[in-house]
């Protein structure tokens, strides 16, 4: 894999930097909100990235644990528990702790098996979601109110985007120290070749899963905010499986294994809808043929042929 | 609970069984033959009811409407498989996953945008309309029919698998392609049929069910997810097991509905029906992680 130069990577940190803190300092309701979501599901790809760009697993199954996320954080909110530090890690850790048990079922297969496992599991959540009494079943409920964090109320949205784009920035920076670290070597180790690395003493099933635990306590970071954005959940908006596949979507319209590159994707995916959805109500199949042609068309990921320019 | 209301229930299954097991075994063959994970299968049961509602609201021949809605089908299957499909053969997983996700968004909307979003609603064909008496019970008379077609179509199935030159083709090549491509065989084209018969087959799902619900964009989806379950459970690639995986399948529906909410009560029972099928799944693979019949791979 190539690297872009160091001037490169600075100018993008740049770049990135000044346009959060523009957005901050500058962005209107509406604008705040879009970015508060593209950051959000920005964080969810990550999470799928992971998992697909380090451990090398098609995982069709992420909308469970970022629903998770977001039914906890929705169902501690209607019993009145709204204190984030309190709230948030019980909700991430609900969501890790089905990520681990998925997984550990999950991971004694591979390939198209475990695609399809982890679609029927999610699918699991979100039957189960429609029948859990007090919840709204098929159509959701509204929360009562935004979480605190410390006792600091969430409601302004400009310090509801600033807070997520930090947690993303930290996600990111903990994801990308993690893949330098010998977890990471070790993963892509078992990635490359499972032979090979459990013969060089790396247990492949333990190091998987708890990649796959980490990466589900992700996204149960991702459905706590989206929650505490939209105020809404409903089976259909947090836990189907047409929200794991746009999350891979995302992934591989920027580019899998880099972890920022989930991120561009995630934006573009969310411009793309924007757009669309402004001039039709069929957005989807305009997205649909665009993920074909992706498919088809562009081979690698939009930023390894803007890279492979770049670099050239 | 009486011995008559076990038998209905038992009935019921056993057709839901068959009717996935047309589906499963279409997503067991594309896997077996061309390495092919097909989301977009779903897609052709939802299309095969609304061209079959279309066709019959127009001609009200259900002749006319049955071939013309499968035959429109196959050809679509056909040209989806030549342009979409055989570029991803030698893919990886993912990319076959996201093209075939992209064919279900298409889908979804093209027939809202052609059909409306309103339910269509297919009539039964008046023959078939009444009751028929078995025993003490009166059972629906299309449930009956649709289950012996099915039944009919399973034995077609077999004997398309086991006894002809290309159902020996589509084995031989589930175990090992290259070998079958280098002994002179047109893997391409076997492709390209087994694709149209694996659509056809979940075509014949779709119009059979559409008159038992109402034909919606989306009704596939969890059509295709309920024949995921089947083949995770029964084995992927395994013909045998698509048709266990969905009779276990059917029948823990049928009765997890009817017995739960009546065990556990209505709260938790309805909770625990709607997640009955996955925690089988789930415990089928503690026990075989590939499945009933399923080999490592």
């Amino acid at each position: 894999m190539t690297t872009l130069p160091l001037s490169v990577r600075i100018g993008i940190v740049c770049v990135a930097t000044a346009a959060i803190a523009a957005l901050a300092a500058f962005g209107d309701q509406t604008m705040l909100r879009f970015a508060s979501r593209i950051a959000i599901m920005g964080l969810a790809a990550v999470a799928v990235d992971v998992v697909l760009g380090y451990a090398g697993l098609v995982s069709l199954g992420h909308a469970a644990f970022f629903g998770l996320g977001a039914y906890v954080t929705g169902a501690l909110a209607l019993m009145g528990h709204t204190e984030g530090l309190i709230v948030w890690p019980i909700a991430v850790g609900t969501a890790a702790l089905a990520a681990l048990i998925i997984g550990a079922l999950a991971l004694r297969t591979s390939g198209v098996y475990f695609i399809m496992i982890t679609l029927a599991f999610a699918q699991m959540f979100y039957y189960g979601a429609n029948a859990v009494p007090g919840l709204g079943g098929a159509d959701g409920f509204r929360l009562p109110s935004r979480s605190t964090l410390g006792g600091l109320p969430l409601d302004n949205p400009r310090a509801f985007f600033v807070l997520s784009a930090f947690i993303l920035v930290a996600v990111l920076l903990f994801a990308r120290r993690a893949s330098f670290a010998a977890f990471g070597y070790a993963l892509q180790a078992a990635r490359d070749d499972d032979v090979r690395s459990a013969a060089s003493g790396i247990e492949n099933y333990r190091l998987r899963l708890a990649a796959f635990a980490i990466s589900g306590a992700i996204a149960g970071l991702a459905g706590v905010l989206s929650a505490n954005l939209t105020l809404y959940i409903a089976p259909s908006s947090v836990l189907s499986w047409h929200l794991s596949a746009e999350l891979l979507v995302m992934v591989i319209l920027g580019m899998a294994g880099t972890l920022y590159g989930a991120v561009v994707g995630a934006a573009i995916f969310l411009a793309l809808v924007e757009v669309i959805s402004h001039y039709t109500d069929f957005w989807a199949m305009y997205v649909g043929i665009a993920v074909i042609a992706r498919v088809l068309l562009i081979r690698d990921g939009l930023l390894v042929t803007l890279r492979r320019l770049v670099t050239a | 609970m009486s011995i008559a209301f076990l038998a209905e229930q038992s009935f019921n299954a056993l057709q839901l069984g068959l009717m996935l097991f047309l589906m499963a075994v279409g997503v067991t063959l594309a896997f077996g033959t061309m390495r092919l994970i097909n989301l977009a299968h779903g897609s052709f049961f939802m299309l095969a009811a609304y061209f079959y509602a279309w066709i019959i609201a127009q001609t009200e021949s259900g002749i006319v409407a049955w071939v013309g809605a499968l035959g429109a089908l196959a050809i679509l299957a056909i040209a989806i498989e030549r342009l979409i499909i055989r570029p991803l053969y030698l893919r990886d997983h993912l990319e076959q996953v996201l093209a075939t996700f992209g064919l279900i968004l298409v889908f979804n909307d093209l027939v809202m945008m052609i059909w409306g979003r309103d339910p269509v609603y297919v009539p039964l064909p008046d023959i078939l309309s009444g009751h028929v008496m078995l025993g003490d019970i009166a059972y629906p008379t299309y449930r009956l029919v649709i289950t012996a077609v099915a039944v009919v179509i399973g034995i077609a199935i077999w004997y398309l698998i086991a006894c002809t030159r290309t159902g020996g083709l589509i084995r031989a090549s589930a175990d090992n392609r290259a070998v079958v491509q280098a002994l002179g065989a047109n893997v391409d084209r076997l492709g390209a049929v087994v694709f149209a018969l694996v659509a056809v087959l979940a075509g014949i799902a779709g119009i059979m069910t559409a008159p038992l619900i109402a034909v919606t964009s989306g009704m596939g989806d969890s059509v295709l997810i309920q024949s995921l379950v089947v083949v995770i459970i029964g084995g992927l690639g395994s013909i045998a097991g698509a048709l266990v995986g969905a009779i276990l399948v059917a029948f823990v529906e049928v009765f997890g509905r009817t017995y739960l909410p009546m065990a556990l009560g209505n709260t938790t029972g309805f909770a625990l029906a709607n997640m009955a099928i996955y925690l089988l799944m789930a415990v089928t693979l503690v026990w075989r992680p590939f499945g009933i019949f399923g080999k490592p791979r």
